[in-house]
């Protein structure tokens, strides 16, 4: 099937078959690997994505779901070139060791940042519990997520 | 099968880019190199990668832990369309097994299935649905046998043989002092740890490229390029020079991937169809795909005098190696090695086995059988210091060991050994403020916000725990990593390139390689070209091992070049090139500038390949007696938790820690190896475990098996101490483990403070802190089984 949707603020289509979810045509038909395969159910947030403005895990939603929607991925985070802050902040604070949930989390701490724009430590971690790190151990992640968020309210 | 159109001419890979770095020098903080892409989303994994014509592998595997194959018949799966190649092991080309130290696992199974999970045969199809629906395809006809799956069992002599040599894997017996030292206090104790899994984001994947000439180059994640390329070499059949080998982008490993997982699957894959093939697993897969820490169950005695001094050891250790080697031997050895813990203990008898059973196969894992030890021997401590009347911290600094105090295994402790004063720095830092724990908010309660508590049944403990793991392979291996270093001026700047085949898994080496160069050289670009087999072996990530020898290789390749260059300026200046250095890219002497690199160098190249070795280590006499091991560290953990007692559900407050370093490198990086060390400390002691039935994994997803979440973590506060190791390179050592290992005991001693319970068994359930239970039942509950017999099942009972 001609699946048509909008991507980082692209027109986007692709041939799918109908099994396949918004994670994979992603990362195999519209060759934006960033969205990670770590667990593909639903509990590592590594593919965190915006559907339709709505932060979601790309691997649960069937990407036939996604036809006429619009999506945003880590991709499509930054503005060109610069680094949006949330991005310059995992970078600096060294909240990124291997890396392979941090697309997960640069999209889900956007998220956050835009509902709630000076969290406390107990929203921070309750808004990113359903992302998985296995390297940091998250006191860089917290760190990073304070860094962003003051960036960010700077006028 | 298809696979008779015309196949597009295979492209070759480029060589992942070796961008310039600006880094820190060493002991500042240096931002990693590849921060920038893997935010962006850019970085390229294993996973990621794609060629034009590229074929997707996968992997049949048994769904039986112990079987005889009777017959495997692919004829129908190969009649399906899009699939282009079904291979079983009569299609290996070479060496059918494969294995670090012993070759033991088959490549593709034949004959004999020894764990639910073994690769039988692999498909490459054109969608990696296709490629699955032709494993459903594959008919195999096993002949089910009982599955072996308890290590105790297995040891006895009449249990079936899993291998033709037993199914002792190993045993290390350590005798040492006197064996028949008794003691006016002895305690005994029985422990147990779970089989826990490295978990790892990054699933096993790679990319396997034909050559067109018979060769094959793979892109791989892994922690050791040159083992993996040997192994698979000999199983394609191929000299290692057709076998090439670069490090993709590695989501984590943690000790995983130390084994092959889909190397020469591959492989076989992509020199069968002369296609690129790409093989990823998936997070169910990805449990049956690696090995394990190996499950342990031990029994200790401790003995000490009145005053609180210790006399003996005595441990029996069983480690579950499940159906393969893997690196079981040395795990084996470094559990004997540390069961004494870094403590004076005169006289030990420690009997270490490793037994090959049906479970899954077993190996590295962060911590690497001193977490097993260590387990049990901070749980004697406690046990002991508490039946002497004394403080558990005091008795553990009164026997605590010091450098040339004699290790139970016969080596001299080398200098520093700064066990006591980590102790007690531990025990000094700040207590956590004690916040009233009625009318908190519920996220910061156990349970958080499933608000099962608001604080009634709460209560505090606190713990302490010290642990000692050697840094480096050892045991007479012969250790060594391989480095180059260019020195050459591109576009009217110096530029330093490194290059080794070390493996960059997360921990920040390839920074740590680049702030080496800028140190040793003045060289503020530097550029770390990707690793690969085009240079010599740079040796394992693991045993937290790569600061250390990859560290020393850049830095004496660094000196090399130095030294060709400094002779150069005595040559053509006539200056002595015992008085130059190098600052900011010009050569001076004596504080006055010689010659800049630019002019001196011109379109010349500097380059030296060098091949550093740590000092010869030993492996044990047959008492167990030797020196056996490179390096010494020490890290002491407290934890303070808060434990409903009601439900048996935990919040961990704080971990404070102290660990000697040696040298910091680079300050965030280290932090970030104590702070996700501690959190993997933290999920063996709260809630990892691969939960095994009849040799069956109960558990393989992330809805299962539960990882610590940032709800979970604490705040880990951390004192560090820099006390040189004059043998290692900028007195340095390994970081990666220590945090891992004492932290899961301090919080197990934190919850028994809290707790009152015995709490012999890692990680510890909800079961066995409320006291129903001392570990989990053998028999889990059963519908029907909680009295639902006599008022009916709940459904039946809506029906009525």
């Amino acid at each position: 099937m001609r699946l048509k949707l909008g991507v980082n603020g692209e027109r986007r289509e692709a041939d799918i078959l109908s099994g396949e979810s918004l994670l994979y045509v992603l990362r195999e038909r519209l060759q934006l690997p960033g969205s990670k395969n770590a667990c593909e159910q639903g509990e590592c947030g590594s593919c965190s994505v915006y559907l339709d403005g709505t932060l979601v895990c790309a691997c649960l939603v069937l990407a036939a779901q996604a036809g006429g929607r619009e999506v945003v991925t880590v991709e499509g985070v930054s503005d060109g070139d610069e680094l949006h802050p949330v991005q310059e902040a995992f970078v600096e604070a060294g909240a990124v060791q291997c890396g392979f949930c941090t697309p997960g989390f640069v999209v889900a701490t956007h998220d956050l940042l835009c509902r709630e724009p000076a969290p406390t430590n107990p929203e921070i971690r309750e808004a990113l519990a359903g992302n998985l790190c296995r390297c940091t151990g998250y006191e860089k992640i917290l760190d990073a997520v304070h860094l962003a968020a003051n960036r960010m309210s700077r006028p | 099968m298809r696979g008779m159109e015309t196949v597009p001419k295979i492209p070759t890979r480029e060589r992942p880019a070796a961008p310039v770095q600006r880094p820190g020098k060493v002991g500042e903080d240096s931002v990693r190199v590849d921060g920038v892409p893997k935010v962006r989303g850019e970085f390229e994994y294993s996973s990621d990668l794609r060629m034009d014509g590229m074929l997707w592998g996968a992997t049949l595997r048994s769904p039986h832990p112990h079987a005889n194959i009777r017959s495997i018949d692919t004829s129908a799966a190969e009649a399906m369309p899009g699939v282009y190649a079904v291979l079983t092991h009569e299609d290996v080309p070479g060496r059918k097994v494969y294995g670090m130290e012993i070759p033991d696992q088959p490549v593709l199974a034949w004959e004999k299935i020894r764990y639910q999970g073994e690769p039988v045969a692999i498909v490459a199809a054109d969608h990696p649905e296709t490629a699955r629906l032709a494993l459903g395809k594959i008919h195999v006809e096993y002949e089910v046998l009982e599955p072996l799956a308890d290590a105790e069992k297995a040891m006895k002599s009449d249990a079936p043989k899993l291998h033709l040599s037993g199914n002792v894997l190993r045993h290390v017996k350590i005798k040492h002092g006197d064996p028949e030292a008794t003691a006016d206090v002895v305690v005994t104790g029985e422990y147990e740890v779970g089989m826990q899994d490295q978990a790892f984001l990054g699933p096993e994947s790679g990319l396997a490229v034909p050559d067109g000439e018979g060769g094959i180059d793979l892109h791989i994640s892994t922690q050791w390029l040159h083992v993996d390329r040997d192994q698979v070499a000999e199983s394609l059949d191929l000299p290692p020079s057709s076998v090439r080998l670069t490090l993709s982008g590695v989501g984590g490993a943690f000790g995983g991937r130390e084994d092959l997982s889909m190397q020469i699957h591959s492989c076989m894959l992509a020199l069968h169809t002369e296609r690129p093939v790409k093989m990823v697993y998936n997070r169910e897969e990805s449990f049956y795909g690696h090995v394990h820490r190996h499950p342990a169950k031990m029994r200790f005695e401790h003995g000490a005098t009145k005053d609180g001094e210790l006399v003996y050891v005595r441990a029996r250790m069983v480690l579950d190696g499940g159906a393969y080697a893997s690196s079981s031997m040395a795990v084996c050895l470094n559990a004997a090695t540390f069961a004494g813990g870094p403590y004076k203990v005169p006289n030990a008898e420690i009997d270490s086995y490793l037994v090959y059973t049906n479970n899954p196969p077993c190996g590295a894992m962060r911590g690497f059988g001193a977490v097993q030890a260590c387990f049990a021997h901070e749980s004697q401590m406690d046990k002991l210091a508490a039946e002497l009347g004394l403080d558990p911290v005091e008795f553990r600094i009164q026997n605590a060991i010091e450098a040339g105090d004699t290790l139970p295994f016969g080596q001299k402790l080398p200098a520093p050994a700064p066990v006591a004063e980590i102790l007690r720095r531990a025990k000094a830092m700040p207590m956590p403020e004690e916040k009233e724990v009625m009318g908190r908010d519920v996220r910061e309660l156990p349970g958080g916000v499933s608000n099962v508590t608001h604080g009634e049944g709460v209560k505090r403990g606190v713990g302490y725990a010290v642990g000692i793991k050697n840094i480096g392979f050892s045991g007479g291996f012969d250790d060594y990593s391989t480095a180059r270093v260019t020195l050459s001026i591109e576009d009217g700047e110096p530029l330093v390139r490194v290059h080794t085949a070390a493996a960059e898994v997360g921990q920040g080496l390839v920074t740590l390689q680049a702030q080496i160069a800028h140190t040793e050289l003045g060289v503020e670009s530097v550029a770390v070209l990707p690793a690969d087999t085009r240079i010599g072996s740079a040796g394992s990530t693991s045993a937290s091992r790569q600061s250390y020898v990859t560290g020393g290789a850049v830095k004496a390749a660094c000196e090399a070049v130095r030294e060709r260059l400094f002779e150069r300026v005595r040559d053509e200046f006539g200056e002595d090139p015992n008085k130059l250095s190098i600052q900011d890219g010009n050569v001076v002497s004596g504080g006055s500038m010689i010659v800049s690199l630019d002019e001196l160098l011109g379109s010349d190249e500097i380059e030296e390949t060098v091949e550093y070795h740590h000092r010869e280590t030993y492996p044990p006499d047959e008492n167990g007696q030797g020196d056996v091991h490179l390096q010494y560290a020490f890290a002491a953990h407290r934890a303070v938790v808060e434990v409903d007692t009601e439900l048996g559900l935990v919040r961990v407050v704080e971990i404070s820690t102290a660990q000697d370093v040696g040298k910091v490198m680079n300050p965030q990086a280290l932090e970030g190896q104590i702070e996700g060390g501690v959190a993997q400390g933290l999920g063996l002691a709260l809630m990892e475990e691969i939960q095994m039935k009849d040799g069956k994994i109960l558990n393989a997803s992330f809805t299962d098996y539960l990882l610590p979440t940032i709800l979970d973590m604490p705040p880990v506060k951390m004192e560090i101490l820099e006390l040189a190791d004059p043998e290692a390179p900028y007195g340095l050592k390994g970081v990666g483990e220590p945090p891992t290992i004492s932290s899961t005991p301090a919080i197990v001693a934190a919850l028994r403070d809290a707790t009152g319970r015995e709490l012999r068994r890692v990680p510890v359930r909800p079961e066995q802190l409320v006291g129903i239970a001392e570990r989990p039942p053998e028999q889990p509950p059963q519908p029907g089984s909680a009295g639902y017999a006599e008022i009916g099942r709940l459904d039946e009972r809506i029906e009525q």
